[in-house]
């Protein structure tokens, strides 16, 4: 595989509603941002770029079949080459992840990826009946299909085997709206309290709607280059910033379609299997987990998800990382959930299994120059959705993987004050970040290592 | 007090229209306006009738409707699924089926769903639980009654249920749900 880069992005204004235009014109709002942005002009890019993947989740929400091949034909990309990604909450992670290897393979020097969600064609609890169809519809959609539910119930045994509290999952809530009030991007900015998570309208117990993510209208666009492609591009007359943002780790893992099949693996087998390496090698950490499993704790239960820390240590590998919570400047975390966020620290070895309530209102995940309102014990380490994340920016599925690279990209060039007009949420210095994509309850998962160079 | 709504709730419908408006003439400057013009939005109708198999899994939906609850077990290690698979995911081996009705139940995580899909709605609120067998490896996504969802509590984690049937079945997995174990016949 060779070197990738991630020169460029752009994101739409997430809403819960966008009539003014169609998918493939949102998606041209995000796609004409990237490419101003390296300073190039559409005609240009059109003729340097090699092809594209796109990225939509539901062709319900559309009530169209390929979506895909008509955001090409909008964009003046026929007849170059490009295909379309699906996976769940996932899908733009992957997408992500298939336009790093359409270069990294060689089969292109610049590959762009697209993506999008309309969500707002249909009545909110129809778009949830939607959604829920991604889980299966002779066992699970039946009984109740619902995502709120099916998350709700994961909480409720991270809160018996861990002492999870509610407050805990209202500090991630805090966090992402307060972040997110200065995200210009961002579907909703408001600032909130503890109390306003836990009196908002209880949705599945003890999930609040404001521990839940709303649905949006919205798509994102990222540029990848091999070398050569950089070349290229910049014989066109683009203008990228030096130092170039690299992407160096690419991780995937998968669980089972029902929850309730997932396996309850012993201690041996999560520990040769699943720990990660820095748990491998503390004794401290070892005795934790004895501990808990003498508990009657098992891995990954429907409290964790197994397909998340197979991503994690998969991308950590590939990008040399062994101690992700002090070796990454931010990571920005699929959040459909603040119990879902709380379960990733876990996931992805922020924090041991088991602490992740703890974790949240340390204060680690936190921006160190935002006022939150909240007494934190720790300082900052490592910000958690530093741009607010989906719970405050939205969740338009297929945009959302994409939304959090271009995020990840300013993030990395140092350029969050061009593109949010305040750097407000600029990680400083931030040199290494990741981003992490979700779908189902834990099915499939990827997550992405960015570096800035040098 | 209880924080009064201010704002009625939305549906997709409206009026139709007839005679949109438009510029007189698409001369120069009416044709301009037109890149002012609000988007028009209409419905439209996505309904669709399925023919759904059950395929291998069938003899589990029929088993609910004579009111007996099935797991497959692999024959040679005994990993046994509450949910029926038709070929064990460890040995790719086919499974057989076992009677697990009478097989103490628990309950291993659960929720309140206040509100749902559009499908369910108008059985909100309703108790979710993911069920937990002696000697069943995997866990089963059911409903429980007989408890209040008014007032969840942690403790119901734990709890001791045993299966009930619909008497008139529906050939879906909600032909079975959960009470607990000390419910009245």
């Amino acid at each position: 595989m060779r070197p990738v880069y991630a020169i460029s992005g752009g994101v739409s204004k997430f809403a819960k509603a966008r009539p003014d235009k169609t998918f493939q014109a949102i998606i041209k709002e995000a796609y004409d941002y990237a490419i101003a942005d390296i300073g190039l002009d559409f005609p240009t890019f059109t003729r340097v770029v090699d092809g594209s993947v796109a990225s939509y989740f539901s062709d319900h929400f559309t009530r169209q079949l390929m979506a895909g091949i008509m955001a090409q034909d909008y964009l003046g990309l026929c007849p170059k080459p490009s295909h379309r990604v699906e996976g769940g909450g996932a899908t733009g992670g992957l997408c992500f992840q298939e336009a790093w290897k359409s270069v990294a393979s060689g089969h292109m020097d610049v590959c762009v990826a697209y993506g999008f969600e309309t969500m707002s064609h249909v009545e909110t609890w129809k778009g949830n009946e939607f959604i829920a169809l991604a889980s299966d519809v002779s066992f699970d959609y039946p009984v109740g299909g619902f995502y709120s539910g099916y998350y709700a119930m994961m909480v409720t045994r991270h809160m018996k085997e861990f002492g999870t509290t509610v407050e805990q999952m209202a500090h991630v809530s805090v966090k992402n709206h307060i972040n997110a009030f200065h995200n210009p991007y961002s579907q909703k900015r408001h600032r909130y309290t503890i109390a306003d998570v836990r009196n908002a309208p209880m949705v599945a117990w003890p999930l609040t709607r404001l521990d839940i993510c709303v649905m949006s209208d919205g798509a994102a666009a990222t540029i990848f280059c091999s070398e050569e492609g950089l070349k290229k591009l910049e014989a066109a007359g683009a203008q990228i910033p030096r130092p170039l943002v690299k992407v160096t780790g690419i991780g995937r893992g998968t669980d089972m379609m029902r929850m309730a099949d997932r396996p309850h693996v012993d201690y041996d087998y999560f520990m040769e299997n699943y720990a990660t390496e820095l748990e491998k090698s503390s004794d401290d950490t070892k005795a934790y987990y004895k501990k808990l499993w003498e508990h009657g704790t098992r891995y990954p239960g429907v409290h964790s998800f197994r397909a998340g820390r197979s991503a994690g240590n998969m991308a950590w590998k590939h990008a040399g990382i062994k101690d992700p919570l002090h070796e990454l400047d931010f990571v920005e975390l699929h959040d459909a959930y603040t119990s879902s966020e709380i379960q990733t620290y876990e996931d992805l070895g922020l924090c041991r299994y088991g602490e992740g309530g703890t974790f949240a209102e340390s204060g680690k995940a936190f921006l160190p120059n935002l006022d939150y309102g909240l007494k934190l014990k720790d300082k900052p380490v490592c910000a958690v959705n530093p741009s607010g994340g989906l719970i405050a920016c939205g969740h338009p599925v297929g945009a959302t993987g994409l939304m959090q690279g271009v995020f990840a990209i300013w993030q990395l060039q140092g350029t969050v004050n061009k593109h949010f007009g305040s750097d407000q949420l600029q990680v400083k210095d931030a040199k290494r970040g990741a981003i992490h994509s979700h779908a189902g309850t834990g099915t499939y998962v990827s997550v992405s290592v960015l570096e800035r160079e040098g | 007090m209880a924080k009064l709504p201010t704002q009625r709730e939305e549906t997709l419908g409206g009026y139709i229209v007839h005679g949109v408006p438009f510029p007189i003439s698409t001369d120069e400057e009416g044709l301009a306006f037109l890149k002012k013009m609000a988007p028009i939005q209409i419905e439209q109708e996505y309904k669709i009738r399925y023919l759904h198999s059950y395929g291998q899994d069938s003899p589990w939906f029929a088993a609910l409707s004579n009111k007996r609850l099935l797991a497959t077990r692999d024959p040679e290690s005994g990993y046994t699924t509450a949910n029926p698979r038709g070929h064990d995911i460890y040995s790719g081996a086919e499974t057989k089926w076992i009677d697990i009705t009478d097989v103490p139940a628990k309950i291993h995580a659960f929720t309140v769903c206040y509100f749902g899909s559009e499908e369910f709605l108008p059985e909100t609120p309703f108790v979710l639980a993911l069920v937990e067998f002696e000697g069943v490896d995997t866990l089963l996504l059911t409903r429980v009654m007989g408890v209040d969802p008014a007032a969840p509590a942690l403790d119901w984690i734990g709890m001791e249920l045993k299966p009930r049937f619909l008497r008139n079945s529906k050939l879906k997995p909600t032909d079975v749900y959960f009470v607990p174990k000390e419910s009245e016949e």
